[in-house]
């Protein structure tokens, strides 16, 4: 019997070699990763987590694999820098670790950073619990081939009871290239009991390309353990992104997460937590700004799973040109996670006629004594706040600006770090159209 | 010589022709008084004259300083010093009041080729107005008219008045619902910027305005056109006796 046409997309992908591990346990992993990989092929858009992304163009691309130059990309380091950022830095360009970008000398005590090629030369048995993990969703086809291809990313841990308080940086730049480039990374990390971590991710771009890049990052907090991250993601405006974010919140910890979408033409983002532990936090604040052709789509699940857990959610959404946004947020209350509560607000704005952000709030409320509320709007502009501003002298552009500025300022104003703050706003800025 | 004329001006709202026909015309130093039944159009007229999108101009001219002010956009109008205290201002959740301000000010300075303030310099202009309109500090720190009072809404855009010194403001019934107190500080404050420079249309119901800020010219506007224009005793002589016969005189 003749199998239907594999998608140049998947083909490509499957004929990347398999990283060599040496290790029996991870090898086993990836093969059986790859094979549901070829078995389970693309998701299609008649999965409700894909229904607003059709991966049709994607699909008929090619993608090579391993970038022979990955060690001799000029990046600028400015482009690295962030204002307020100086503490430890792992830098990865089109997948491969960079030791000569990175910072890695004088860290804190407490803390071990390590790319995870290098820690996989080591002791590998404390991976084992995070490598393994299964995608068992029909749609997880991105995690199974980054589980079956991703040869480094990062592994980080905080000791219990550690404080890391200067951000850590964990940067990946995707490099100008001779062909579109297919990557891979993965990211471990564990946060102790009691442990706090200041963390920041970057998507950063150095030339212009059009490569595929996937990363999933299992984020795991012990007790009391306290998680600031913070996502800038300004990835080429011809690169395809695909990131998958599992946090999983033991007793009391309380992750703060807050993500910038900026660059990218095709960006997804799962953003996945599980609050197992009673009195587990999740704050989560997110911006996405596609502007051109871009399309951005964030699904957010969080699954409250324990007594007396709390999430808050603050998502905008702000949509310009002929960009697509979506946005999913699905929050799951399971039976016996009584007093909970949970609240997710998502806000969008569309500045342009050809725009279009779809957005899903999902509620699921299976105990007791539950405060939850969510709503999500999609809106232009207030006219006549626009004619006030203009009235008063601003031009067109500054007055669409500052109130763009104003109606993402709810997700931003709770980032602790100031300069950082001012940063992505002025970003923010930057993004917006200029009529 | 008038620095404002308008000559037989027809405007539409919505597909419906709100101004007929309307003229007037006002010169440097002066200020005139627009009274009107609700409906007949003056806030229409000041919407027209600031350029708001929708209101759409069917025939007529507006002269500004010897300019075509109707080919201006909403913002070349300010920087030339085309002001309106709205009606009903606009609430602006998320942009800080002082901000706004100074961004405003500022655009229009760079519009017309001035330095620009910095905020040392702007705080300076600030206080000095703040003690004219005796607004309190906190309302500056907030964010744009947010949870203001219809009275701070008011006063609020007569400071912004005095702090942009307009060359000709359009006051669109500042007066209305505010209490005697705060109506003597709206007068002083249009007082203390009246100058033979620069002139006032104000639009209003209520002749006790017109007892603290006395205007040179009263006109009544009525369905889409002036109707009659007089001196103040016009105001007073409306006060006693209404409209009854304007409307109709209009369409006669
Ligand atoms: N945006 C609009 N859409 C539809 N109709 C409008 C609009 N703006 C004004 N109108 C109509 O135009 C007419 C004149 O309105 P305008 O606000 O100019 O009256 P006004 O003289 O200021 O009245 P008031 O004394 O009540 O403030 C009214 O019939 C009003 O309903
Ligand atoms: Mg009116």
């Amino acid at each position: 019997m003749s199998q239907p046409a594999m998608p140049p997309l998947l083909a490509s992908l499957l004929d990347a070699p398999l990283p060599p591990s040496g290790i029996d346990w991870l090898d086993q992993v990836r093969r059986e990763q790859r094979a549901a990989f070829a078995a389970g092929g693309l998701p299609d858009t008649r999965m409700e987590a894909w229904k607003y992304t059709a991966l049709r163009a994607l699909a008929q691309r090619r993608f090579a694999s391993g970038d022979a130059a990955a060690q001799t990309h000029a990046v600028d380091t400015a482009a690295l820098v962030l204002p307020g950022i100086a503490g430890p830095r792992l830098v990865f360009v089109n997948g491969a670790f960079r030791a000569d970008l990175s910072r890695l000398d004088a860290l804190p005590t407490g803390l071990v950073l390590q790319p995870l090629s290098q820690a996989l030369q080591g002791d590998a048995e404390p991976l084992r619990f995070a490598l393994s993990r299964q995608a068992r969703e029909p749609g997880d086809a991105f995690a199974r081939i980054n589980a079956a291809s991703a040869g480094d990313g990062v592994v980080l841990r905080v000791a219990a009871g550690a404080k890391i308080t200067a951000p850590v940086q964990l940067v990946f730049v995707g490099a100008a290239a001779a062909v579109d480039l297919a990557w891979h990374a993965r990211s471990v990390i564990e946060l102790g009991e009691g442990a706090e971590l200041s963390l920041i991710e970057q998507h950063v771009a150095s030339g212009e390309q059009m490569h595929l890049a996937t990363l999933v990052s299992a984020i795991e907090l012990r007790e009391g353990a306290r998680l600031h991250a913070t996502v800038l993601q300004h990835a080429a405006i011809g690169a395809s992104l695909i990131r998958r974010s599992q946090l999983r919140l033991q007793a009391r910890a309380h992750a703060t997460v807050h993500v910038l979408e900026l660059g990218g033409a095709l960006v997804r983002h799962d953003l996945q937590a599980e609050l197992v532990g009673d009195g587990a936090r999740l704050d989560t604040r997110g911006v996405f700004m596609p502007h051109g052709r871009q399309h951005v789509d964030t699904q957010l699940a969080i699954r409250h799973q324990a007594l007396n857990t709390a999430s808050s959610s603050i998502w905008r959404g702000v949509a310009s040109d002929r960009a697509r946004g979506v946005f999913r947020g699905a929050i799951v209350v399971a039976p016996g996670a009584d007093g909970s509560d949970a609240s997710l607000s998502n806000k969008n704005l569309l500045l342009s006629p050809g725009a279009e952000i779809d957005t899903k709030p999902e509620l699921e409320i299976h105990a007791d004594e539950v405060k939850a509320a969510h709503g999500a709007t999609v809106g232009q502009l207030d006219e006549r706040a626009l004619f006030y501003l203009r009235s008063r002298g601003l031009p067109l552009a500054e007055a669409r600006a500052l109130l763009t500025a104003a109606f993402c300022r709810a997700v931003l104003d709770d980032l602790p770090n100031e300069p950082l703050r001012d940063h992505l706003a002025t970003l923010l800025l930057a993004q917006l159209p200029d009529t | 010589m008038s620095m404002l004329t308008i000559d037989n001006l027809h405007a539409r709202v919505a597909g419906k022709e709100i101004l007929k026909g309307l003229s007037l015309s006002v010169s440097a130093g002066e200020v005139h008084a627009i009274m009107g039944p609700n409906g007949a159009g003056k806030s229409t007229l000041g919407n027209v004259l600031c350029g708001r999108d929708g209101y759409e101009v069917t025939a007529g001219t507006v002269t500004y300083n010897g300019i075509d002010l109707l080919a201006l956009e909403p913002e070349a109008r300010a920087a030339a010093g085309v002001f309106l205290a709205f009606q009903y201002p606009v609430e602006i959740p998320g942009v800080n009041n002082t901000y706004f301000l100074r961004a405003a000010l500022n655009a229009q300075r760079k519009a017309r080729g001035e330095q620009q303030l910095d905020s040392m310099q702007f705080l300076k202009l600030v206080r000095e107005k703040l003690k004219v309109m005796q607004i309190s500090d906190e309302l500056l720190h907030r964010a744009v008219n947010e949870g203001f009072s219809g009275g701070e809404k008011k006063r609020n855009e007569i400071f912004q008045m005095a702090v942009l010194e307009p060359q000709l403001a359009i006051l669109d019934e500042t007066d209305s619902g505010l209490d005697i107190d705060a109506l003597k500080q709206v007068a002083q404050g249009v007082n203390a910027l009246r100058s033979p420079a620069r002139a006032f249309l104000m639009i209003t119901h209520y002749q006790r305005l017109l007892d603290y800020v006395v205007p040179d010219v009263v006109h009544v506007l009525a369905d889409g056109r002036i109707v009659e224009s007089g001196d103040k005793s016009l105001a007073l002589k409306l006060e006693a006796q209404g409209y009854a016969g304007h409307a109709a005189g209009a369409a006669a």
